[in-house]
């Protein structure tokens, strides 16, 4: 192209604001659209269910708390990794993370498989005092936990938002929430949340093998 | 055309305070949050002055509301000055300036006490996301329209990088920050699982490549040359650089999930464009360092232009490890650990902040009605300062990063791990108290600038700074544009 054309787009803000937008929107369409496509056609497997109240509440709390600041929730396709801390992740497994908690910075573990590891008490007490359990840790307490209660007419409001943008909860799911986090503090909700995970959201066994996204490589030496 | 008009250059010196005080705040958090990171019980207890709360502060702090400030602020100094015009909309102009100061107040008041969206650096919740909606929108709306009453036909290249900057922030945000609210303080993003996960990335990453680096790109444009006194080396090199820039960068945002759950085509088809990337970058680098050939020795007597020099070198470096780190082997150890960090900060600390800081002092002498800075000796000190405090950071960062990625992935003969997650947490502690030290310098630094600034204002705070007549040029045909203009 003579350098005339180009000329044309250095002189006439409008042609150059559109094509701005026309070059800038290109990368974006072509690497979400397939994926928002796919996401509409995969069916949830059978195992994989929207977080029960208690669940959910813990779930915002840790969104709340930021923890995803310090811990992924992703175990990528590596063999040290798995090694580590298990199965790598499927897509499957966050299907209802509005938003998803996969984590860019591992100051602390991977967590997408802590759930089960250790007790209920052990959690408990890392999260009032990490260093009463883990001295060297740098992790932060969160005392508060323990006194703020979780409050039922806010987590059905929350669970019909998420019904709205397609979690398949039925009427009873949400009329029972209230019930089901009755008495219930942040730290129950959030512990909760933590010994679900890698447990409640797994595909069966069988179908993570068949639907592998990526091969285990080798880590290098 | 004989009657004189002035350039706008009150709310740029608006945007030059704001810029000059949220640099501080920002940079006060992310000092308190390195500390805490070696002191962990710093918290004292309280939940909006933990790490996990004050994170979100810093990186908006520092991202929106200084670089963020600093962009506008130039945005509206460069556009008058390259198109020999007045600001239009000077109402809505102002307005851009309150607006973004109450979003910023209203984000760094809100995270931390946990409501957020939990999007990096798209945490603020609905309700901000729709001031921030607003706010850009009439920023576009006088940039473009200030643009289309320039008095040059050639439209110049710094506008070209802020133009694309405000397009494709204003799309990357909307699209980004789609959410059904619950209430005030809570929202569920419209997007789950995979899918957010690239939306968020593509938004975080093209954050980075406009806010972070066109943006910025558009300010080196204008104050490279200005501050070398000599034109830019090669503007139709600019040009193409441009293209190749903001059409390459959007493909690249699937290089923060590699080996995630991510399709794998995604993956590769981010790493490609990761590296292809490198060319532009280094493209622009490279114009902007030879813009400085045959006066090197104004760096000697210039602290502004060391600052501006040292940026792009620096921009050249994080580019370069940039597009290294998106090579899936190279990714599979630096990601999750410290060198991301190092990465970002020689990016942030390097670029970011020192094009900024070098702009500012180039810039602020002249929207104040002064010939120089205050003091000179203060801007070498403050130059200073901030360069060792980078490169302790940057360094300390870097050797945390590689022995946190060589620990994880070690294993013994029988194949089992070498070390439980832990040791390599205390293996890079120390490094963490070093990079906290680096942070003070430049924390340090920051007040010497303000310092500066607030006596190189003294003019401006009596309210005799003499308005800056615009000259009516004569039509030039083929005319190439400089940012040399006789005055102002
Ligand atoms: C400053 C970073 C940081 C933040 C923020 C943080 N953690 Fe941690 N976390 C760590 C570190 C480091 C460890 C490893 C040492 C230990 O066990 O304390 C850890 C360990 C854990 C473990 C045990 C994992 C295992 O496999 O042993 C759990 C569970 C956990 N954190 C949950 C949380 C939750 C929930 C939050 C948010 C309320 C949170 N963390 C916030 C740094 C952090
Ligand atoms: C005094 C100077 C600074 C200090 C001490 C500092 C400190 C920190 C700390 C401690 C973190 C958290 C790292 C972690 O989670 O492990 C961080 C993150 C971050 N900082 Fe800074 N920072 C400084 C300046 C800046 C500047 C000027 C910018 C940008 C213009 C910036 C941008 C960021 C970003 C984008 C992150 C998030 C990185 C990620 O998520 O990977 N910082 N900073
Ligand atoms: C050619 C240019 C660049 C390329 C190819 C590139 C590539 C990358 C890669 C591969 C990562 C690591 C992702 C991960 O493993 O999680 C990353 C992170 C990051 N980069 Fe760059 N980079 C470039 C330039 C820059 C510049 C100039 C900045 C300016 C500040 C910057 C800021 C960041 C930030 C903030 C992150 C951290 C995101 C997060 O995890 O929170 N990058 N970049």
């Amino acid at each position: 192209m003579a350098y005339r054309h180009f000329e044309f787009i250095e002189k006439h803000a409008w042609t150059l604001g559109i094509l701005t937008a026309v070059m800038v929107s290109l990368g974006g369409l072509a690497e979400i659209t397939p994926l928002f496509v796919q996401a509409h056609s995969v069916k949830p497997p059978a195992n994989v269910k929207p977080y029960d109240p208690l669940r959910l509440a813990g779930r915002d709390v840790y969104v709340r708390e930021g923890c995803y600041l310090c811990h992924s929730q992703m175990i990528r396709a590596l063999r040290f990794e798995t090694q580590r801390y298990g199965h790598f992740s499927t897509a499957e497994e966050s299907l209802y993370d509005r938003p998803f908690q996969w984590g860019s910075k591992r100051t602390g573990p991977d967590l997408a498989r802590v759930g089960g590891k250790y007790s209920d008490e052990w959690q408990r007490a890392h999260l009032l005092d990490p260093r009463a359990v883990v001295p060297q840790s740098n992790m932060p307490a969160y005392p508060w936990l323990a006194t703020a209660s979780v409050d039922g007419t806010d987590i059905a409001a929350r669970m019909r938002t998420l019904r709205t943008l397609g979690d398949p909860y039925s009427d009873a799911d949400i009329g029972g929430a209230a019930k089901a986090v009755q008495g219930k503090t942040d730290l129950d909700a959030l512990v909760a949340y933590l010994q679900g995970l890698g447990i409640a959201n797994e595909p069966q066994p069988a179908q993570t093998a068949g639907t592998s996204p990526v091969p285990i490589e080798e880590s290098s030496p | 055309m004989t009657s004189t008009e002035y350039y706008n250059d009150h709310v740029v010196r608006l945007f030059l305070l704001a810029s000059a005080v949220w640099g501080i705040i920002g940079m006060l958090i992310g000092m308190y949050a390195a500390a805490e990171l070696a002191w962990p019980s710093l918290n004292l207890g309280i939940s909006w002055m933990t790490f996990s709360h004050i994170r979100p502060d810093h990186t908006f702090g520092v991202i929106f509301a200084f670089g963020g400030s600093a962009l506008m602020g130039t945005c509206y100094y460069v556009v008058q000055r390259t198109g020999h015009t007045r600001l239009a909309w000077g109402g809505l102009a102002e307005f851009t300036f309150w607006g973004w100061q109450l979003i910023c107040v209203l984000a760094m008041a809100t995270m931390p006490f946990g409501i957020t969206q939990s999007k990096e650096y798209a945490e603020p919740e609905w309700f901000i996301d729709i001031l921030i909606a607003i706010v850009w929108v009439s920023f576009g709306a006088v940039f473009f329209a200030t643009l289309a009453r320039r008095r040059i036909h050639h439209i110049y290249v710094a506008n070209w990088y802020y133009g694309a900057f405000i397009i494709a922030v204003g799309l990357l945000h909307i699209v980004n920050n789609l959410a059904v609210p619950v209430s005030l303080t809570k929202s569920y993003p419209i997007y789950s699982g995979v899918v957010d996960a690239m939306v968020q990335w593509w938004y975080g990453h093209n954050a980075v490549a406009f806010f972070l680096t066109a943006g910025f790109l558009g300010m080196m444009y204008y104050f490279v040359p200005r501050q070398a006194q000599q034109p830019l080396w090669s503007y139709r090199f600019s040009i193409v650089n441009f293209w190749a820039l903001i059409s390459i960068y959007m493909w690249a945002g699937s290089h923060h999930l590699m080996y995630t759950a991510l399709p794998d085509w995604v993956q590769s088809v981010g790493m490609a464009f990761s590296l292809v990337l490198l060319m532009p970058s280094w493209g622009s680098a490279a114009n902007g360092l030879l813009t400085f050939n045959g006066s090197w020795h104004r760096l000697k007597s210039d602290p502004a232009a060391k600052f501006m020099v040292i940026a792009l070198v620096f921009y050249a470096a994080a580019t370069f490890e940039g597009s290294m780190m998106a090579i899936k082997t190279v990714n599979s150890l630096s990601h999750y650990t410290d060198w991301t960090i190092a990465h970002v900060h020689s990016g942030s600390l390097g670029w970011v902040a020192m094009i900024t800081i070098g702009s500012l002092y180039a810039m602020a002498p002249r929207a104040l009605g002064r010939p120089a800075m205050h003091s000179n000796a203060a801007m070498e000190l403050h130059f200073w300062l901030h360069t060792s405090g980078t490169l302790l950071y940057v360094i300390a960062m870097w050797i945390a990063g590689v022995t946190e990625g060589m620990m994880w992935r070690a294993t013994q003969a029988d194949g089992t791990l070498t070390y439980a997650f832990i040791d390599s947490l205390l293996a890079i502690k120390p490094l963490y108290a070093v990079r906290w030290f680096g942070g003070v310098l430049i924390w340090l630094g920051m007040w010497v600038m303000a310092w500066n600034l607030w006596y190189t204002a003294a003019d401006a705070r009596k309210r005799i700074i003499k308005p800056i007549p615009v000259p009516i040029p004569e039509p030039v045909p083929l005319q190439t544009p400089a940012p040399l203009p006789v005055s102002g």
